[in-house]
């Protein structure tokens, strides 16, 4: 054990000094939490390892053919030992017996879909406590950030308030990303057409480096943002900021921000339309698109049938050159529903003509 | 018909922009290869060997011939896919403070697809493959393998998969996507070009060779093997071997299948993977991981063969636990198919999907544990003798114990969620990979050389090329762990934090080492031809080995052995050694051989012109090419003349020659 640690020390230190080592240094509770979880399952296994490494050695070194001393413990036929063989077997299995063990709780407890049950280590989180909720959406090449609370928008930058739990609703627009915020918790696949949850809290301020951590596309370097992790009065303030912005986030807004661009500045938008996250989690922003959450509502049912097949439309002429987009992608037609009878062209507010 | 229909009607979308003339990098490369490969036909035409090459070579059907082929294309292709690393390195550690590389992300995001593509499917499986040909028949004793035209056939498409990928460098491109190809990324709407029409058609046309070298393997071993000897008399490195030949027949018809899939959302406007109309992106995740993760066993099973013949032999000493190293390979074979989820725990699935997959990946380390200690017992009260192939053994132990536990790290599925995708996560693999398979590959080669060619491979240059490679891998990846820590993924074309520039040069620093380390192996294979008669191997037996190969001469005759011996031990050459078993001397029979054919090459020549067509959209040729090839191989089924017999005097004049070889040099 001694042994162990002053192999480890050094390295880890060596890691942590050297470099900024964001993982092992995180500043949020569940990162914290994983990185633990790293340094467990290493020593775990260092256990069994550094024994195995000075064995090799030893062993190549002592019985070198041009050791003559060892020649005396030559034994060619020697192959089997039920002690040495139940050893060999079982040493490994008890090292992931325990590890399995950690594996089991950790995963669940750390479950990214799981509301944060603490502050950090120390504090527990007040009874009632409402998590922020953050929708994001990974663009090509940039990240949106809905704040449905706060009724903002943002691109490329978001903020939170320190200690507050985080309830992060994730999904894309045209291909898969992942969302990652190193010193906040691990990274999710942010997919188009699904949602992923994560759950986190920061417990310092700062400014903190958000990236795409699943490969993109030709942008996908720069897809970066800012996290900035604030005080409870700065949040607000930052809030106001966007407020004050005056840009507003209608449908269509959305539909041009889609387009794909590199290098996206920060913005901010100080209101989104209604019911905006959810046409882009049920790919139906366009307004004459049905939503996947009605076809599958409608499949569950049966579905249309072969008539089915000539619901196909697409975005309207003077909408495509109204918000920029070339081609006219094929996709299924709204129905008739409550909030659109007759599947009309919508407003920029989300309502029908 | 006007003249741009019958042009699309012939070449498709296929046109002279698809040259890259824009691309320096491109152009140089180009010329290079068409300077070399201009030199090379000259030469071969020069000294009259295309006739020598086509009937000893290329269209052999000698398992020794075609295994020794396998290794060369696996080699030359090395070459390509470690320029491709060496791009990627140089981009990525000067990429900084605005600075935008050499490589803008069109050309990065190829070449670091196409690393991936080719040192899988086109460096690691040719030499897997070209080891198991040459080393499993003449390790059970067997004349060849169970379908020998088969084999010549199968390898001569993963040729034509190799020619696909290299003739995406100067006509058209690559894929962007990443080596495996991930949709929505890689569908119609987000790659319309013909970079993952390549890719595809690539690993379509070398897969059916690697499926049918599995089926071909598979059978040779339950079938061929010599008498007396039973399953658990199997050499390590056959066992291995048919365990490797069964995942592969169990996995890449899925690779196949996934595949097939995306050329229809491609080619026909399905929607298995699309966004909208009901695809799922995931449902191919999930397949080509099915099929990806038991590749990775795929290519280092056979090499754990391969370590497990070279400590035996250079210990000088029986196999430690021979029964629990074949048990700990089967268990893994099984076990490899459990584990698929583990390569995306951040794809979002519940806690308990993502233990279960966390736990079964731990467990696949308890088999594998058990073989290093194994290998440990080997080499305890033995008598080590440190040749090459054994510097390269002991190097993978100490190199791959820590790839594993980094390995056992990432399978922690909250330890994954930070360590994913990362810089980490690109170490670890490298860290098997290179010192797992690649360590594995050059034991080999080393091992067997002088059975393959007659004579020994030069060990100096072997050394050299052994430190350069091990020291090269440690500063080229420990970086990528550190970096990883530091939160940085992978696949990035450039960054904004300064502090990592040092740690991304130590790594190129690294790579320049494995450079050397590649070339000195060159060297070595130079050197070893040049000094082949110092470096003689008389006896066929230059290491004291073990096994049946070494019974025979080096390099062997054609039909291997004479008279197929019979098997009383697992380690059968070292216990008729120890018997004095002496050679048979008298008595030959004529040998049942089969003849060689060109089918093999023109099959795989229609399949290259058949997959380059389907690229190109040139429909009318790809049918054409289609049909060809099926009225081929239909005709091929025809060819009676598929056998002969060696005479029984031939045999007894070279078995003569032997005697009196062995006899000059005892």
């Amino acid at each position: 054990m001694k042994m162990l640690r002053g192999l480890l020390v050094p390295a880890l230190a060596l890691l942590l000094s050297g470099c900024d080592a964001v993982l092992l240094s995180p500043s949020g509770d569940i990162a914290r939490q994983q990185r633990d979880l790293i340094i467990i399952s290493v020593v775990l296994m260092l256990i069994i390892i550094v024994p195995v490494i000075v064995m090799i050695l030893a062993f190549a070194w002592k019985y070198r053919e041009s050791n003559k001393a060892a020649h005396a413990e030559y034994d060619p036929d020697w192959n089997h030992s039920t002690v040495l063989e139940l050893l060999i077997w079982s040493a490994p299995l008890l090292i992931i017996i325990a590890l399995g063990a950690v594996t089991w709780t950790s995963t669940h407890k750390l479950d990214p879909y799981r509301p944060v049950d603490q502050i950090d280590h120390a504090r527990a989180l007040a009874p009632n406590t409402k998590p922020l909720v953050v929708e994001v959406v990974a663009l090509d090449w940039k990240w949106l950030f809905l704040y449905p609370e706060q009724g903002i928008a943002t691109v490329n930058e978001m903020a939170a308030p320190v200690d507050r739990p985080i309830e992060f609703h994730i999904t894309a627009s045209t291909v898969m990303n992942a969302f990652f915020v190193p010193s906040l918790a691990g990274m999710i696949y942010a997919m188009p057409g699904m949602e992923t949850k994560l759950n986190a809290v920061m417990n310092k301020t700062g400014d903190f480096e958000g990236i795409s951590a699943n490969y993109s596309g030709a942008g996908f370097s720069d897809m970066r943002f800012r996290f900035h992790s604030l005080s409870d009065a700065d949040f607000q303030a930052w809030v106001a900021k966007a407020k004050a912005s005056g840009t507003a986030l209608g449908r269509e807004d959305y539909l041009k921000l889609e387009q794909p661009s590199e290098k996206e500045p920060v913005h901010y938008y100080a209101s989104v339309a209604p019911g905006l996250y959810n046409a882009i989690l049920n790919r139906c922003v366009e307004s004459n698109r049905m939503c996947m959450s009605d076809m599958m509502a409608l499949d569950a049912q049966g579905g249309q049938g072969i008539v089915g097949t000539y619901n196909v439309t697409s975005l309207d002429a003077a909408t495509r050159s109204r918000v920029g987009i070339a081609d006219d992608k094929r996709y299924v037609g709204a129905l008739c529903v409550a909030s659109n009878a007759g599947g009309q062209p919508m407003t920029p507010a989300g309502r029908p003509l | 018909m006007n003249m741009p229909d019958l042009a699309k009607l012939i070449f498709g979308r296929l046109t002279l922009e698809a040259i890259p003339y824009h691309e320096p990098i491109l152009i140089g490369t180009f010329v290079a290869v068409a300077i070399g490969g201009i030199a090379l036909l000259a030469l071969i035409t020069k000294h009259k060997l295309w006739g020598y090459l086509w009937s000893e070579w290329f269209t052999s059907i000698d398992h020794k011939k075609i295994g020794i082929m396998y290794m060369v294309l696996g080699i030359v292709m090395l070459l390509r896919g470690f320029s491709d690393a060496i791009m990627m390195r140089a981009q990525q550690a000067i990429a900084f403070n605005g600075n935008p590389g050499f490589l803008p992300p069109h050309h990065y995001d190829q070449i670091f697809t196409a690393h991936g593509v080719i040192m899988i499917f086109f460096v690691a499986m040719p030499l897997v493959t070209g080891l198991m040909n040459y080393v499993v028949p003449l390790q059970i004793g067997a004349r060849d393998v169970a379908f020998p035209f088969l084999n010549n056939f199968s390898f001569w498409m993963t040729v034509a998969g190799a020619m696909l990928v290299m003739a995406s460098l100067f006509v058209g491109e690559f894929a962007r996507t990443g080596w495996l190809a991930y949709p929505p990324l890689s569908g119609l709407a987000q790659s319309p070009d013909v970079g993952v029409d390549y890719y595809i058609w690539s690993l379509q046309v070398a897969g059916v060779g690697t499926t049918l070298s599995g089926i071909n393997l598979i059978a040779t071993i339950v079938k061929m093997r010599a008498p007396g000897m039973s399953m658990m008399k199997m050499p390590i490195f056959t066992w291995t071997s048919l365990c490797t030949n069964v995942l592969i027949v169990a996995a890449f018809p899925v690779l196949t299948a996934v595949l097939v899939l995306l050329s229809l959302d491609r080619y026909v406007g399905t929607n298995f993977f699309t966004n909208d109309f009901g695809g799922n992106a995931m449902m191919y995740v999930n397949l080509i991981w099915i099929w990806g993760h038991p590749e990775v066993y795929i290519l280092v099973l056979p090499v754990f063969g391969v370590f497990s013949e070279v400590t035996s032999t250079f210990s000088r000493k029986r196999l430690f636990g021979y029964a629990s190293m074949v048990y700990a390979t089967v268990v893994i074979t099984v076990l490899s198919y459990l584990v698929w989820l583990h390569h995306f725990f951040t794809m979002g699935s519940g806690a308990s999907v993502n233990s279960f997959f966390g736990i079964t990946t731990m467990i696949i380390s308890i088999p594998t544990g058990a073989k290093i200690f194994n290998w440990l017992f080997t080499m305890y009260r033995g008598r080590i003798k440190f040749d090459v192939p054994m510097l390269w053994t002991v190097g993978f132990m100490v190199t791959f114990v820590i790839g594993g536990m980094t390995g056992v790290m990432l399978a922690v599925p909250p330890a994954d969620f930070l360590l994913h995708n990362s810089l980490f996560l690109i170490a670890h693999f490298h860290n098997v990979i290179i010192g797992g398979v690649i360590f594995g590959l050059f034991a080999g080669i080393n091992y067997w050389f002088p059975k393959a060619f007659g004579y020994r491979l030069d060990p100096f240059w072997g050394k050299v090329s052994f430190w350069f490679w091990l020291v090269g891998f440690w500063v080229a990846f420990m970086p990528l762990y550190v970096l990883g820590f530091m939160g940085v993924t992978r696949r990035m074309n450039h960054f904004e934090d300064p502090s990592l520039q040092i740690w991304f040069q130590i790594a190129a620093f690294g790579a320049f080492l494995i450079a050397l380390g590649i070339g000195a192996f060159l060297v070595q294979l130079w050197v070893s031809y040049k000094r082949r008669d110092e470096l003689r191997d008389v006896t066929g037996d230059p290491w004291h080995g073990r096994t049946l190969e070494w019974s025979t001469s080096s390099p062997p005759p054609e039909y291997n052995f004479a008279f197929t011996p019979v098997i009383h031990d697992t380690d059968a050459w070292w216990d008729m050694k120890e018997r004095n078993a002496g050679r048979r001397l008298e008595g030959y029979l004529p040998i049942h051989m089969p003849k060689n054919t060109g089918a093999g090459i023109i099959l795989a020549g229609l399949a290259f012109v058949f997959g380059f067509a389907m690229i190109w959209h040139m429909f009318l040729v790809a049918g054409l090419a289609f049909v060809a090839l099926i009225v081929t191989a239909i005709g091929h089924t025809f060819n009676y003349k598929r056998d002969y017999h060696i005479p029984a005097d031939v045999v007894a004049r070279t078995e003569a020659a032997r005697t009196e070889e062995l006899a000059a040099h005892v």
